[in-house]
C-alpha cells in the first residue's frame, strides 16, 4: 500500500455525480446521514497560567463519521481515548476546535442548543450522578418539555406518565426521588428524559458500564426495543465490544483521539484489520471463570495524549510495528469496497 | 465519572426489616424527620433552645415584667433574686440606671437574632454568588474571584469593623451592613468548593444539553444541591456574627445606648465586675447559650445532611 496515497475520507465517498446547478451536492449524494462528522478535532489547553501557554492536548483529531438514520454506530476505546470529548462536542456541551458535526446535513455550529436539544439527546454513563438527587422523577422526565415550553403542565404530566411506561417504569415512579430507585430503574428514568422530546438521535455513552451485568443486558434491549419503536440513530459509546457486538451496525475504534478503524459489525468482529482492534477483541473476557484477564502483549500504559508518539501512535505498543510505522502517521484509508476504513500501513 | 452517591443505608434498612421479625409499617414522612431531628441529642438541644429564643424574641413585650428602657434611680444594682438582698420584683436584679435586667435580657434576644439572622443573609447572598460563579467558571472567574476571598481574609474583621464604625458612627443598621459585607468569606470557600464538585455532575451536562439556561442550572440544579453545606455555614456565621455585635457593642463602637444589647449589657456593667459580677454574668451567660445553641443546631443539621444519613 502507498503510504503517500491521498484517498482520504472525503475521496472515499461515493462520488458525485455530474455537477448540476439545480440539485446541491447533497441530496445527490447517496441519503443524508442522520448524523455526519467531519474531520472533527478538540485541543485542550493544559497547565497555562495567566500569562503562560499551556500544552496543547488533541483529545480528538480529526474524525470524521457517517451515521445513516436508523443505524447504531458502536464507538469502542480505551478510557482516555477521547470517546467522551466527541460526545460532548455532539452533545454542544464543548465547542470543537476545528471541524463539523452535521446533524441531517445541517451544521451543528450556530444552530441553537434547544434546537439541537431537539434532535440529539444524550444517555449518560453514571445514573447516579445523571439525575438531580433533589428532584422527583416527574421534574427530571418532564424537564425538557419545561424548558422547551411543550404543552401545558396537564399535557406534560400525561407525556411524563407514557414515556415512563414507555420505558418499563412503574407510574408510582413518578413522586419519587432517584434516591429510592435501583440503578436499573435510574437508567430507566435517563432514558425517559432523553426520548420525550422524540429525538431522532441518541448519543449513548457507555449507558450500562455503571450496571449490573443482570441489568445491563435489560437496559440494552430496552434501547434495541425504543429504536425500532421510534426509528432512534444510536451512537453507542463503549469499552466494552461484547456490549458493542449485541447491538450496534457499524463499529469505530479509536486509539489516543483518532479513529483507527471502521467498519460494519460482522468485518470488524470477524476480520479486524488493525492490530488494535485485535488486542481489543483479544482482551474482551470470557465468561469462563479461572481464565483470569487475558493478557494481550500490549503493556497497559497508554502514551501521554500530550505528547504523543511520532509516526502511527499506536506503535509502541504494537507488535508488528515497522520502521515506517515510527515515522509517518497512517491515513484513514478505505478498504475493499468503502465498506472498512483502516488506518495501518501493514493492514 | 467517579462519583456515585450510593447509601448504604438503604441497604441496611432493607437487611433489618427481613431479619427483624416484624416488617415496620412504613411511617408518615413529618414522624420520620422529627425521629431523625430528636434521635440526634445535639440536634435536638440546639433546635429547642434556638426555637426559645426565637418565641422570647417574638413575645418578649408579654414576658418582660418590666419595660427595658424604664430608669429606677431608687432600685440601682438590685441583686437578683438568689443573693440575700434580692427580691422577686426584679428576679435578675436591675443596672446601674435601675433598669430590670431580665427585661433587657428579654428584649435584647430580638437584637441578637435580628443580627445574626440579617448578617447572615447579606453575608450568604454575597458569598454564595462569588463562591457559585466562581466553582461553575473556573479558569479567570474562579481567579478573580479567589483573589477577592483572599483578599477579604487577609483583613482582620474585628479590626475593619471598628475602624469603618469608628468612621460612621455606631448603630444596629452599621453593624449589620459592615458585618454582612465582612462575614461572606465562608459561604464563598465552601460553596465554591462544593459547586466544583457538582459541576461536572452529569445531571448539570443534561440540563446544558438540554438548552437550559444559566440562571436555572445555577439556581435550579446546583443550588439546591448545596444549600445543605450552606446551611450549616449560615449557623456558624449567624453565631459568628452574635458574638462580633457583642464584641463591638462591648468596644463601644456597635450597638448604642439605650437598646439592651447583651454586649452593650456586659460593658455597662464591666465596672461593678468585682463586686457585683452577675452583672455582667447574666448577659454573658444569655450570649454564650445562644451561641452554643446555634452551633449544635449548625452540627447537627450538619450530621443530617451527609450522605450516609439521608433516607
Amino acid at each position: 500500500m502507498n503510504a503517500h496515497s491521498t484517498t482520504g475520507v472525503a475521496d472515499s465517498r461515493p462520488s458525485r455525480t455530474m455537477p448540476s446547478a439545480s440539485m446541491s451536492p447533497r441530496t445527490s449524494r447517496s441519503p443524508t446521514p442522520a448524523l455526519e462528522l467531519c474531520g472533527l478535532s478538540k485541543t485542550f489547553t493544559l497547565g497555562g497560567g495567566l500569562f503562560r501557554r499551556g500544552r496543547a492536548l488533541g483529545a480528538v483529531s480529526d474524525v470524521s463519521l457517517r451515521i445513516p438514520r436508523g443505524q447504531v454506530m458502536g464507538l469502542v476505546g480505551e478510557s482516555g481515548c477521547g470517546k467522551s470529548t466527541l460526545a460532548k462536542m455532539l452533545l454542544g456541551l464543548t465547542t470543537p476546535s476545528e471541524g463539523d458535526v452535521l446533524v441531517d446535513g445541517r451544521p451543528l455550529r450556530g444552530a441553537s442548543q434547544k434546537a439541537l436539544a431537539r434532535r440529539i439527546q444524550p444517555i449518560f454513563q453514571d445514573p447516579y450522578s445523571s439525575l438531580n438527587p433533589r428532584k422527583r422523577i416527574a421534574q427530571i422526565v418532564g424537564l425538557p418539555l419545561q424548558v422547551h415550553g411543550i404543552g401545558t403542565s396537564r399535557e406534560q404530566a400525561a407525556r411524563v406518565a407514557e414515556t415512563l411506561d414507555v420505558v418499563g417504569l412503574p407510574r408510582r415512579a413518578a413522586d419519587q426521588f432517584p434516591g429510592q430507585l435501583s440503578g436499573g430503574q435510574r437508567q430507566r428514568v435517563a432514558i425517559a428524559r432523553a426520548l420525550i422530546m422524540r429525538p431522532d438521535i441518541v448519543i449513548c455513552d457507555e449507558p450500562t458500564s455503571a450496571l449490573d451485568v443482570s441489568v445491563q443486558a435489560q437496559i440494552l434491549n430496552l434501547l434495541l426495543d425504543l429504536k425500532a419503536e421510534f426509528g432512534l440513530t444510536y451512537l453507542f459509546i463503549s469499552h466494552d465490544l461484547a456490549v458493542v457486538e449485541h447491538l450496534v451496525d457499524r463499529v469505530a475504534v479509536m486509539y489516543l483521539g483518532r479513529i483507527v478503524e471502521e467498519g460494519t459489525r460482522e468485518q470488524i468482529f470477524a476480520a479486524p484489520r488493525h492490530p488494535y482492534t485485535r488486542a481489543l477483541l483479544d482482551s474482551a473476557l470470557t465468561p469462563e471463570p479461572g481464565l483470569g484477564v487475558p493478557d494481550i502483549g500490549l503493556g497497559d500504559t497508554m502514551p501521554d495524549p500530550s505528547d504523543p508518539p511520532a509516526g502511527c501512535a499506536f506503535h509502541p505498543r504494537c507488535p508488528k510495528a515497522q520502521a515506517i510505522c515510527r515515522q509517518q502517521r497512517p491515513r484513514l484509508e478505505a478498504f475493499r469496497d468503502d465498506s472498512t476504513r483502516v488506518a495501518c500501513h501493514l493492514a | 465519572m467517579t462519583t456515585s452517591h450510593v447509601s448504604p443505608r438503604a441497604s441496611s434498612a432493607a437487611s433489618s426489616a427481613v431479619f427483624g421479625g416484624e416488617i415496620p409499617l412504613p411511617a408518615p414522612a413529618w414522624s420520620r424527620v422529627t425521629r431523625r431531628v430528636f434521635g440526634h441529642r445535639g440536634l435536638a438541644i440546639g433546635l429547642v433552645l434556638v426555637a426559645l429564643a426565637v418565641l422570647i424574641a417574638i413575645f418578649a413585650p408579654l414576658l418582660a415584667p418590666h419595660d427595658p428602657y424604664h430608669q429606677d434611680i431608687a432600685n440601682r444594682m438590685v441583686p437578683p433574686v438568689w443573693h440575700d438582698k434580692g427580691s422577686w420584683t426584679h428576679v435578675l436584679g436591675t443596672d446601674k440606671l435601675g433598669r430590670d435586667t431580665l427585661s433587657r435580657l428579654l428584649f435584647g434576644t430580638r437584637i441578637s437574632l435580628t443580627i445574626g439572622l440579617v448578617v447572615a443573609l447579606i453575608s450568604g447572598v454575597i458569598g454564595t454568588t462569588l463562591g457559585v460563579l466562581a466553582g461553575y467558571f473556573g479558569g479567570r472567574v474562579d481567579a478573580v474571584v479567589s483573589y477577592i476571598i483572599t483578599t477579604r481574609l487577609a483583613m482582620p474583621v474585628v479590626l475593619v469593623a471598628l475602624a469603618l464604625a469608628s468612621l460612621t458612627g455606631g448603630s444596629l443598621t452599621t453593624v449589620i451592613v459592615l458585618l454582612g459585607l465582612l462575614l461572606w468569606d465562608r459561604f464563598a470557600v465552601v460553596s465554591r468548593s462544593v459547586t466544583q464538585q457538582m459541576r461536572d455532575a452529569e445531571y448539570v451536562y443534561a440540563a446544558r444539553t438540554l438548552g437550559c439556561s444559566l440562571p436555572y442550572i445555577l439556581l435550579r440544579e446546583v443550588l439546591p444541591n448545596i444549600a445543605g453545606s450552606l446551611i450549616v455555614v449560615m449557623t456558624l456565621e449567624m453565631a459568628h456574627a452574635i458574638l462580633l455585635e457583642a464584641t463591638l457593642s462591648f468596644l463601644g463602637m456597635g450597638v448604642q445606648p439605650p437598646l439592651p444589647s447583651w454586649g452593650l449589657m456586659v460593658a455597662e456593667g464591666k465596672a461593678y465586675m468585682f463586686f457585683q459580677p452577675w452583672v455582667i454574668a447574666i448577659p454573658g451567660i444569655a450570649l454564650f447559650v445562644l451561641v452554643l445553641a446555634i452551633n449544635l443546631l449548625g452540627d447537627g443539621l450538619r450530621d443530617l445532611n451527609a450522605p450516609g444519613g439521608r433516607n
